[in-house]
């Protein structure tokens, strides 16, 4: 079998097991999954990013706060239903993501990086200074009743899990994709050499732009998904925290792998979960998982095995 | 004379916080400079001297002044211990590689948040000023009735503010005069300019990188002490610093130590005067994006030089 095909089994195998699961899961773990899957969505559009790219950005929770946003306040003042909102909000996070591409790919390294963490905090302060209308760290509650697509009530559990789920294929098949076409290879190319990538022909601004144009619409789909299906909008998914999550997300799980993100963001999620019976403190978890990453396992849990065992995993 | 007092008084409030901002921003300039390393907990180790002085002052008791000497002494050394064990348990072991130390970072920064919160708890406390005297302003103008000064007319500082300004000066003083005519400020300079020939010529490399991320922190630290009697110690109080000294840091060009502290005067002075007239909020996410498009249009800062 090509690897190609062994990937698109996997990345089948996977989405397949999650729809069983749907129904085979107690109420809270199912609730648990949702959740998981809408944060590794946003862990998949950052892995796009930084694991392919290789551009380390600390300002992606403004992509996942523009399409929160877009979708909620289209919602809340603009009276629109579900699909528009979520259409605006997926414009408002490429729109953005564009903006902040343009002038953000003209630094690199460590730049980048502080760049793309002021252009956040910038947007974080925007929220707040506009709270008038964002109602600020406090945020603002979804309609129970507005959160519907036809006759489909997305507060109902298991509608509620199959709509993240076709959130998440979505982007876990855009992306698989994409690293199967000449794309991805020259994505990982800019990563590994930028320099011989560009001496081969390719244009690798044009390359970056459209990694972080996409990297922040997946984001932004993911943003919009939570605020939907959760029904709650805040300043707080626009903060600094935010950014550093799918960082931790996709470190953990494995930079540069299509199912990494949605590892990580398990393993964390039920790691502060189970250990917040022992201690409230899931920063210091998150802060040692951090360190211990950085020392030991820097290629991240499936980015180990496919180091050690599988070496065909996309 | 409504404007010009009110400006008289902002320009005292802006050079408080440029003071403190100028420690600072030094520490994680220092840092990068001579370890070419991002240190993203510098704003917890800010935090960390606030506590610890919450902590040193409250059990001195007695006459404040007691308790924020010890504290001065004490906070800025234990950081600074803090900050060294960092060094040889993450920093070392990565081999100073910049993703893994800015990622080894915001762990520490993690650790370092909850550490604090379940230690000296999520309230803010203040620390008694070692003195305070209320100092009512002078202020001239030219009117109706020829020259005239008003004195007292309403508007005051305190000593405690003035000291501070004072107290940075000096720090200030003896960190250029140890950076340029001390033998550990040679090594520190000899470092940065070529890490591979320092080598050669002996200099333990690996020691200065310590000496130099605990330096760092210890100024935090120090900064931190000198402001927490005028704001509250908590264990948030990290970030606000933390993006300041980042956005000073690149102003003055990344690792230029001159620039960094004629940036923090720069920036601190502006953004208590702006946030004066201003709407707070507004008048950081304008400062915010200046400094994002200074770093996107002017990569190397203000008073940086361009790479060859």
């Amino acid at each position: 079998m090509s690897s190609g095909a062994r990937s698109t089994l996997l990345h089948l195998g996977l989405i397949a097991l999650l729809f069983v699961l749907a129904f085979a899961l107690p109420s809270y773990h199912q609730g648990n999954l949702a959740r998981i899957m809408v944060l590794a969505t946003y862990a998949i559009g950052y892995n796009v990013l930084f694991g392919y790219a290789g551009l380390l950005s600390l300002g992606h929770a403004m992509f996942f706060g523009a399409g929160m946003y877009g979708l909620g306040l289209a919602m809340q003042y603009g009276g629109l239903g579900v699909i528009p909102a979520f259409a605006v909000g997926l414009i408002c996070a490429a729109v953005l993501s564009t903006v902040v591409a343009l002038l953000a790919l003209r630094t690199i390294g460590v730049a980048f990086m502080i760049v793309t963490l002021m252009f956040a905090q910038a947007g974080y302060l925007t929220v707040l200074y506009f709270g008038a209308w964002t109602r600020g760290d406090e945020g603002f509650v979804i309609a129970q009743s507005a959160r519907a697509i036809g006759g489909l009530d997305l507060t109902d559990p298991t509608t509620r899990y199959l709509a993240a789920l076709v959130l998440f294929s979505a982007a876990l098949l855009i992306t698989a994709r994409m690293m199967q076409v000449s794309f991805g290879s020259v994505l990982i190319g800019v990563r590994e050499n930028e320099e011989r990538t560009r001496m081969l022909g390719y244009d690798v601004f044009r390359h970056k732009l459209a990694a972080v144009v996409i990297s922040g619409t997946i984001s932004g789909a993911a943003g919009a998904g939570y605020a939907v299906l959760f029904g709650y909008v805040g300043a707080t998914f626009t903060s600094v925290q935010y950014s550093i999550f799918p960082l931790l997300w996709v470190l953990l799980g494995g930079a540069g792998t299509t199912i990494g993100p949605l590892v990580g963001t398990l393993f964390m999620f039920y790691l502060i979960d189970y250990s917040s019976g022992l201690t409230n403190a899931y920063m210091l978890i998150a802060g040692v998982v951090l360190v211990l990453l950085t020392l030991f396992a820097r290629a991240g849990l499936v980015g180990e095995i496919r180091k050690r065992w599988v070496a065909w995993l996309p | 004379m409504e404007f010009g007092p009110h400006l008289l008084l902002a320009v005292l409030e802006g050079a408080v916080g440029a003071a403190v901002l100028a420690l600072t921003a030094l520490g994680l300039s220092l840092v990068f400079g001579v370890m070419r390393v991002v240190n993203v907990a510098h704003g917890e180790f800010f935090m960390l001297g606030a506590v610890i002085a919450w902590f040193v002052a409250t059990s001195f008791g007695g006459q404040p002044a007691v308790g924020f000497v010890a504290a001065l002494a004490v906070a800025p050394l234990i950081a600074g211990l803090v900050a060294v064990l960092v060094d040889r348990l993450i920093l070392k072991p990565v081999k100073y590689d910049p993703e893994a130390t800015i990622v080894g970072t915001i762990g520490v920064l993690y650790i370092l948040q909850q550490t604090a919160l379940m230690t000296y708890g999520p309230e803010a406390r203040p620390v008694e000023p070692p003195f305070s005297h209320r100092i009512a302003l002078p202020w001239f103008e030219w009117g109706e009735n020829g020259f005239a000064m008003f004195y007292p007319w309403g508007l005051s500082t305190n000593s405690y503010k003035l000291f501070v300004i004072a107290a940075a000066i000096v720090i200030l003083l003896v960190f250029w005069l140890v950076m340029t005519r001390s033998r550990a400020g040679l090594l520190m300079r000899a470092t940065q300019l070529d890490r591979e020939t320092a080598l050669a010529f002996g200099i333990p490399v690996s020691r200065v990188y310590s000496v130099v991320f605990g330096l760092g922190a210890g100024l935090a630290a120090l900064a931190a002490v000198l402001i927490v009697p005028i704001q509250q110690a908590h264990y948030l109080m990290g970030h606000d610093p933390l993006l300041l000294s980042f956005i000073v840091v690149i102003i003055g060009g990344l690792g230029s130590i001159r620039g960094t502290v004629l940036a923090a005067v720069l920036i601190g002075m502006s953004d208590g005067i702006i946030s004066v007239f201003l709407s707070p909020t507004l008048s950081k996410i304008i400062a915010t994006l200046l400094v994002a498009l200074v770093l996107v249009f002017r990569p190397q800062g203000l008073f940086g030089k361009k790479p060859a």
